[in-house]
């Protein structure tokens, strides 16, 4: 006969006894809290019930913890697809763009224009030039497709791979947003994910001080700097962020330095504790709309995204040092 | 019918609703220590009020399954000896562990009420009752494989959602199937639909057989 989860667990361990609880199996049940009293694992049903619950309550809360966890792989895999997937969109709406310059004499060169090339197709070749849609069809008699038709085909593959992009972002800010609800709140889900894909799992991110967080993806930036996401490929993913984009390029520094601070703070929070707290965003707005006041009475300006890039993220910021936790602990106000 | 002990009908802001005595679990209406439990957000709640009779009564041992964030679950801890809480997602457990720390009859697992064996080492047996809310495919199955925690007269107490078994078929010909699969280890004491409060859903009482 199998054993209750109590057998060989002191009892007044409740850790050992939650490891019993959530490794242990039986084939069938019995009557534990009387097995259990008789064994003298308690006094009576109350105390059985009292140590049950709580080795209860301690293995379902470190087992959902520890699910949960789990789920961050499932974000950095979906992130690293979502990537790929629009990475390659671009580079086929290139090729797309390129070819179809070649036969038709226009120029595009984004997924729009594949998009374009689609609905002509689709609408029967409108134009006079211009893929037309009975040259996409499959060709019954096995003679080899048109230009025409393997073009639009090309063009409607990136269409469909743009919209997987889409598919998968909506994965990625649902799994970051339960793997790490802080570091979601205050990154931005997408980027989240990707600071988690840098540092390879919640836990490694959650021990890195923010000064490597700061300039975490400074090579894999180059993707997202090519597709005009990111301001240069020698700064972190962090500088993708809209408070450091909308900074003044003087300031982006000190507006990064400051963000990484937080969110080292939120990934901690998330991998240690687990629970919201806004006052963490709080804490950010106050800290960028300081930063961003700085030097000019107007705020830093919000055109400032197309500027010229700051050149340096590692420049002297005096006030901004009680934020950088190099010790892994969050600042003084945390 | 009669009410499990610990079950009332009480007044909150003029209307008589169903109440039990406890912490609030999910933001419900409070009035001298007896809070409201809302039927449309509870099937077994929803059932209570449509006069089936469950069969559960108070300090009842019970062994619910699909405990979600708690809702319902929180409330038969608030009348019942001992409640087993299984719910296999770890994103309720935050809230069914708020709702199990506020309790000393609540028991929350982590565990996948498929998979009995996982838990018979903890869940004890010759229970009074088992109320299910799965809403997974092969409800019937699931009511089958945890008959074993249930004493001779205790209580099979049952929410089968139709979608959940296929959405394409009508519910009628889903609920026929599953009763018909039930009655291998069950007998069928009472069935009924639970619509408008709950769509789709039929409550079920059954005991062993
Ligand atoms: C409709 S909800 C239950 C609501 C809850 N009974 C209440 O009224 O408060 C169904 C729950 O069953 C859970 N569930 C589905 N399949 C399960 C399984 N095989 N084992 C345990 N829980 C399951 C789902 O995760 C979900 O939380």
């Amino acid at each position: 006969m199998s054993e209750g989860w109590f057998a060989g667990v002191e009892p007044d361990d409740p850790e050992a006894g939650a490891a019993a609880i959530r490794d242990g199996r039986a084939d069938a049940p019995a009557d534990w809290p009387g097995l259990a009293v008789e064994a003298g694992f308690a006094d009576d049903s109350r105390e059985y019930y009292a140590r049950l619950r709580a080795a209860a309550i301690e293995a379902a809360r470190t087992a959902a913890a520890e699910r949960e966890r789990a789920d961050d792989r499932q974000a950095i895999h979906a992130v690293r697809a979502m990537d790929d997937a629009e990475r390659t969109a671009n580079e086929l709406a290139e090729r797309v763009a390129e070819w179809s310059a070649s036969r038709y004499g226009e120029s595009g060169t984004d997924v729009e224009y594949c998009r374009e090339l689609v609905r002509r197709a689709d609408a029967g070749g409108v134009a006079a030039e211009g893929p037309d849609a009975s040259a996409t069809a499959p060709t019954a008699d096995g003679t080899p497709p048109t230009a025409d038709g393997a073009l639009a085909g090309l063009a409607a593959r990136v269409v469909e791979l743009d919209a997987e992009a889409d598919r998968l972002r909506a994965f990625v800010e649902h799994t970051a947003g339960a793997v790490a609800p802080n570091l979601a709140a205050l990154a931005g889900p997408v980027l989240g994910a990707r600071l988690l894909a840098l540092a390879g799992s919640l836990e490694s991110l959650a021990k890195k001080p923010s000064g490597t967080i700061q300039v975490l993806g400074a090579e894999e930036a180059l993707f997202a700097h090519l597709r005009g996401a990111a301001p240069s490929p020698k700064h972190g993913v962090v500088y993708t962020h809209e408070y450091v984009r909308s900074t003044r390029p003087e300031e982006r520094g000190s507006a990064a330095r400051a963000l990484a601070g937080k969110l080292a703070i939120a990934a901690r929070i998330d991998y240690y504790a687990g629970d919201r707290r806004p006052a963490l965003e709080r804490e950010l707005d106050e800290r960028i709309a300081r930063i961003q006041a700085r030097g000019d009475g107007s705020g830093g300006g919000t055109g400032a995204t197309d500027g010229p890039e700051s050149n340096g993220n590692d420049e002297g910021d005096g006030d901004d040092s009680g934020d950088r936790p190099a010790d892994g602990r969050p600042p003084g106000d945390g | 019918m009669t009410l499990p002990e610990g079950v009332a009908y009480r007044e909150f802001d003029g209307a008589e609703r169903l109440a039990t005595r406890g912490t609030p679990a999910y933001g419900e209406p409070v009035v001298d220590g007896w809070r409201v439990w809302d039927a449309g957000r509870s099937k077994l709640g929803a059932m209570f009020d449509a006069g089936i009779d469950t069969g559960l009564s108070g300090s009842d041992g019970v062994l619910y399954l699909g405990a979600a964030n708690g809702t319902t679950a929180s409330h038969v801890a608030d009348f019942a000896r001992v409640v087993y809480a299984v719910e296999f997602a770890a994103r309720p457990m935050d809230d069914l562990l708020d709702a199990a720390a506020a309790r000393e009859t609540l028991v929350p697992l982590l565990n996948d009420a498929r998979q009995p064996d996982t838990y018979a080492h903890v869940v004890e047996n010759g229970l009074d009752a088992v109320v299910q809310d799965v809403a997974t495919r092969g409800q019937a199955q699931v009511a089958l494989a945890n008959r074993q925690f249930l004493a001779d007269d205790g209580r099979l107490v049952a929410a089968l959602k139709a979608r959940s078994e296929d959405v394409t078929r009508e519910p009628g010909a889903i609920f026929g199937d599953a009763l018909a699969e039930l009655r291998e280890g069950y007998e069928v004491l009472d069935t009924r639909r639970l619509d408008p409060r709950h769509d789709d859903h039929l409550a079920v009482v059954a005991r062993p057989r």
